[in-house]
């Protein structure tokens, strides 16, 4: 059983299909590993037991008829609470939803069961995925699995920690401006942010929706290819997916490679507020590449330091709009329905009661970055910083393959440290910031542990829009590598819970 | 950049119907202050002669055909309702325009 | 409501120049909402017309109707537009429960089509050009019922019922440059738009454009400044004019309204008005204090639309004829008045009329039909003339029987009536009821030899030469023959008979 729960997705999924193991088998195990571990990691906010079991026994019944099977058919995945499941809860960490069962399944949901994986629950997250550390759940916080006193990153803080703690090989994040990649990065997990319009945003709750990207999150970068490949594709029902082949993402995992490559090393990601075990492990990241026999590249991104302040005007923008629909009409929490109170005044007393601080702030940042009289200054400003971000990417991709960077500035930091300090809790995101407002690919893959503090580091690498395969491609080299110079996976490295 | 005053939060907590208490008036003027008066470095390129981006990826004229597709069932549609009469979304009394 | 003293018109408009604006929204005729593929069809159960986009249930997305955006280029280029090469949709943010999500997908500073105008025709002749602003694409909102108060009324109502089968509906919206220089017929112009705006949409089949059903609604907007000064006065936003005929009493009563306000010495304030269909008048509404912060900014879940010239020129290839042209050409074809013209297009008739002349009738028979016979009996069923269950092809054959004398008047009318009972076509009438007109002169022959016979005196008198008296005889002969004899051969084989020269 505990060997079970530690096999990567690629392994089980090879065993079902050779009839080694049943998927009811796996499927079990890992509800098992739940239930043992989950009271104090806290990763799920809704186990979906019989429904996973269910798909389970559907993928052995097709398995015993002789149909041929997907690649990841009956392996168990964590799927982040912000994708509408029809049936079942849907509440985007906010107690504004709570108790909301969706009447339809978001595209990368019928992608899911299409592919025969099994939806074992939902995960925890910041509010409407807003935050770097899931304590803006209204739901409670969730625990790094390497540090329960310490955030496991956020948004999607229940899916990295939830892979971290071996509840599941496979996970499904959504990444508007580092949470999948953050979160990747201080548990010691995979995740990627597929270029904009790779996977489809239908059903996926929106928080700022020129930038929300959902992506796959494993423990090996193979996995999280094989993840990528079936929830990636063109969608009807999203104006803003693209309508081009999927990136040979599978193909490049299996044939990792810096050999010959142009790898960017920007310096805009350095400097003050950054870890020194988190740069340590970076440099040794870039030799290690350089040592496989890629060319390192030094650029300049001027731009890139204006990245946060051009997001937190557009992100809180979008998501003073999106989350307007929000007013105890149609669905959700109504809260002071007396009977007296007029249809206004029961919309505000219910988004008083049913958003928490974080969203707030944000839904006031962007009300007044959109109002008549500063709209120019604030919410114009920052779209052409994103033109001109966009062009230092641009320019930079003339001359390299890849950039690279640390994932964020440090490792985990303890639950409770930054949670009413938002500019603190902002920076975590500095590195990851300006891919979103790019609508580049990114990837995050475990470098090390910072020598201060024992903590995973993340080390990102960001390639252009439409070039996902590039990060499979150099991120399975460095994978390689770094596990034989280990001797072993870095998760093996994680205290057992 | 001018800063933002508590006035002016209450006045976006009204746009944005938050009926926020006083306490937290208070220190989301502090808090959105601070944000405010770092995010306003964006218009240090306020004056340049670049062109604003709303989308990140260079996509026109996504359409679909003037085709019927299934809706919800009224059961479905009514089933995140806080309350329904008459296969209506009920709401509390609307206050302004006939 | 307070009722406000008026000045009279004509005082009105010698002190004061009105300035008007028009707001029209069109209802698209698509098959499916703009953004989602629910249905658009009238009178569905509440809320069955609905899915996740339109109900604005959490992480839905909106997609183009492409029949929308060609509409909006049709009607643009309709009105002298240009269309515009790039143009993105905006969302207007503001509150209300029958919007599902709070903003209204719409378009802001990048409108499809702008800088048009209308050439409309007044009464007398004249034309008067409209220039045109801009057209939009949006959508609409859903439907709200309110509960416990007066009427059915919005004030000291309980609660409200929300169907949101109208919410998504393709809204084109059009907006008039400022209308100066129409005067004291400012009305007829307000009025002459609408009708000719309405006309040119029907035209391009793009919206049945029902006014009374809300497919077609007027906000006038309308500012008075003194005679021989330049600068606009303060406006009122009358909203929701939803008939011609209010549209020209709203703009009439907020001139006289105005005047009296400023007059008097008082200011105008901008705000919100409604229209009362029962008395003409408009009260206040909403007042606009400071103008309503609607943060707009590009709508992130939609990409831009670039219509190319290529498929710009190709639609306005396919432009109908303008009404106002096309009214013209007909009124000379048919040679009648404008006077007779503005009746048959009040009545809905010139399409009807154009149709049967197509299927063969002459436009005199055509006419004489329609808006005769067909008009009586749709006035008396209370419905539009196009909706009698009667063809153009029908009306045609019944005109084609009359002239080749299979059927004379009397029995035309009894034909029509039996196709609208839905007894089958002309043909199958006239075989089912034995209506032909009684041409075999065998058996004429016989009739007029018997009622000859019969009225010996009356017989006499005509071969005496008081031929008028002739008229009695024809009378039992059609009697006789129950109506289906041409009188007028009648007439001629008593003559005949008796020997007399007609
Ligand atoms: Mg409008
Ligand atoms: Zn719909």
């Amino acid at each position: 059983m505990a060997d079970l729960i530690k096999l990567t997705a690629a392994e089980i999924a090879a065993k079902i299909a050779s009839g080694e193991l049943t998927a009811v088998e796996v499927t079990e195990a890992h509800l098992a590993r739940i239930e043992a571990v989950d009271e104090k990691v806290h990763a799920f906010l809704h186990i979906d037991r019989e429904g996973a079991l269910a798909q389970a026994r559907a993928v052995d019944e097709k398995k015993a008829r002789g149909e041929k099977l997907g690649p990841l058919a009956g392996v168990p995945l964590a799927l982040k609470d912000i994708f509408t499941t029809e049936g079942i809860p849907t509440t985007v960490g906010s107690k504004i939803l709570e108790g909301w069962i969706p009447p339809y399944d978001a595209t990368l949901t019928k992608k899911l069961k299409a592919a025969d994986v099994v939806i074992l629950g939902k995960t925890n997250m910041d509010e409407f995925a807003m935050g770097s550390s899931t304590e803006n759940s209204a739901y409670g916080p969730t625990g790094n699995p390497w540090d329960l006193t310490k955030i496991p990153g956020g948004s999607g803080g229940g899916s990295s920690a939830a892979l971290a703690s071996y509840q599941a090989p496979l996970a499904i994040g959504t990444d508007t401006g580092g949470s999948i990649r953050q979160p990747a990065a201080v548990t010691g997990t995979v995740g990627v942010k597929p270029t904009y319009g790779g996977v489809s945003r239908y059903g996926m709750v929106a928080f700022s929706s020129s930038l929300d990207q959902g992506g796959p999150c494993a423990r090996t970068v193979l996995d999280t290819a094989l993840l990528h490949e079936v929830i990636a594709g063109h969608d009807p029902l999203d104006s803003t997916s693209i309508d081009a082949p999927v990136p040979a993402v599978v193909e490049a995992a299996r044939n990792g490679s810096v050999q010959g490559m142009r790898v960017g090393v920007v310096k805009q990601f350095r400097g003050e507020g950054y870890q020194e075990g988190v740069l340590q492990r970076f440099d040794e990241s870039v030799a290690l590449m350089k040592e496989l026999g890629a060319e390192i590249v030094e650029l300049d991104c001027p731009s890139f330091d204006l990245a946060l302040a051009a997001y937190y005007l557009i992100a809180p923008s979008e998501c003073s709009s999106n989350l307007a629909r929000f007013d105890a009409m149609r669905y959700g929490l109504r809260v002071g329905d007396d009977g007296t109170k007029s249809a206004e005044d029961v919309t505000a007393l219910t988004r008083e009661a049913g958003f928490g601080a974080e969203v707030k702030r944000r839904i006031m940042l962007g009300t007044y970055a959109l109002s008549s009289g500063y709209y120019d200054a604030y919410y114009g400003s920052a779209q052409k910083v994103r033109t001109l971000i966009t062009r230092d990417f641009e320019k930079a991709f003339e001359q390299v393959d890849v950039i690279v960077s640390p994932t964020t500035p440090t490792t985990a930091f303890p639950i409770g440290e930054r949670v009413d300090d938002p500019m603190a809790m902002y920076l975590a995101d500095v590195c990851t910031l300006p891919v979103n407002l790019a609508g580049n690919a990114a990837m995050s893959l475990p470098c090390g542990l910072a020598p201060e503090d024992g903590l995973p580091v993340g080390l990102q690498i960001i390639a252009p829009a439409m070039a996902d395969d590039r990060l499979y491609k150099v991120g399975a080299a460095v994978e390689a590598a770094f596990t034989e110079r280990w001797g072993h996976p870095l998760l093996e490295e994680a205290p057992s819970l | 950049m001018p800063g933002i005053t508590r006035e002016e939060v209450a006045h976006l907590a009204r746009l944005a119907r938050l009926e926020l208490k006083d306490e937290e008036l208070d220190h989301f003027a502090g808090q959105l202050d601070d944000i405010i008066g770092a995010v306003a470095r964006v218009s240090e390129v306020a004056d340049q002669d670049v062109p604003p981006t709303s989308h990140p990826l260079p996509l026109t004229n996504v359409m679909r055909p003037d085709e019927v597709r299934p809706s919800l069932t009224p059961e479905q549609a009514l089933s995140g309702a806080p309350a329904q009469e008459q296969q209506r979304f009920k709401v509390p009394q609307i206050l302004g325009e006939e | 409501m307070t009722v406000t003293d008026l000045v009279s018109y004509e005082d009105a408009l010698a002190a004061y120049d009105p300035v008007m604006g028009l707001e029209v929204h069109v209802e698209l005729g698509t098959k499916t909402k703009m953004f989602c593929g629910c249905s658009t069809t009238l009178g569905a159960d509440a809320n069955s017309q609905t899915c996740p986009t339109c109900l604005g249930l959490p992480g839905s997305l909106p997609v183009v109707n492409a029949t929308g955006v060609e509409s909006a280029v049709k009607i643009g280029l309709a009105l002298n537009c240009t269309i515009a090469e790039w143009c993105r949709f905006a969302r207007k943010n503001y509150f209300y429960p029958d919007m599902p999500k709070n903003f209204q997908t719409s378009q802001y500073d990048e409108p499809i089509a702008f800088d048009g105008y209308l050439d409309v025709q007044l009464e007398d002749g004249e034309i008067f050009r409209v220039n045109i602003e801009r057209a939009h694409m949006e959508e609409d909102t859903g439907k709200s019922t309110h509960i416990g108060g007066a009427t059915g009324r919005i004030h000291g109502a309980r609660h409200s019922l929300l169907d949101y089968n109208r919410a998504g509906i393709p809204l084109i919206e059009i907006v008039t440059k400022p209308i100066e220089g129409a005067g004291e017929r400012a009305p007829e112009v307000a009025k002459a738009y609408v009708a000719e705006l309405r006309e040119l949409i029907k035209a391009l089949g793009v919206s049945e454009a029902r006014m009374e059903q809300g497919q077609m609604r007027c906000d006038v907007n309308l500012s008075l400044r003194p005679q021989g000064t330049e600068k606009f006065g303060t406006r009122s936003e009358t909203k929701n004019v939803n008939s011609l005929r209010s549209v020209e009493r709203a703009a009439r009563y907020e001139i006289q309204r105005h005047a009296a306000v400023l007059s008097s010495g008082g200011t105008i304030i901008q705000e919100t008005r409604h229209f009362h269909e029962d008395d003409g008048s408009t009260t206040s509404g909403r007042v606009k204090e400071e103008a309503e912060d609607y943060r707009y900014f590009p709508e992130p879940d939609l990409v831009p639309v670039a219509p190319s010239r290529e498929w710009v020129e190709e639609l306005r290839a396919t432009l109908p004829e303008l009404p106002r042209v096309r009214r013209n050409r007909l009124r000379e074809e048919w040679g009648i008045s404008a006077h007779d013209m503005q009746s048959i297009l009040n009545a809905g008739a010139v399409d009807l009329i154009t149709a049967t002349v197509d299927a063969g009738a002459d436009s005199a028979s055509a006419r004489k039909w329609w808006m005769g016979e067909l008009a009586r009996r749709a006035n008396e069923d209370g419905v539009e003339l196009a909706a009698l269950p009667i063809t153009p092809g029908q009306v045609a054959r019944i005109t084609a029987l009359v002239s080749d004398g299979s059927l004379n008047d009397k029995l035309a009318r009894q034909t029509i009536e039996g196709v609208l009972a839905g007894e089958g076509d002309p043909d199958t009438v006239v075989e089912k009821r034995g209506l032909k007109v009684v041409s075999d002169e065998g058996a004429l022959g016989t009739a007029v030899d018997e009622a000859i016979a019969a009225n010996a005196a009356i017989a006499d008198k005509i071969r005496g030469g008081k031929v008028a008296a002739a008229g009695a005889l024809v009378g039992a002969v059609m009697k006789a023959t129950r109506g289906q004899a041409d009188a007028a051969r009648v007439r001629e084989l008593i003559l005949e008979k008796l020997g007399v020269e007609g």
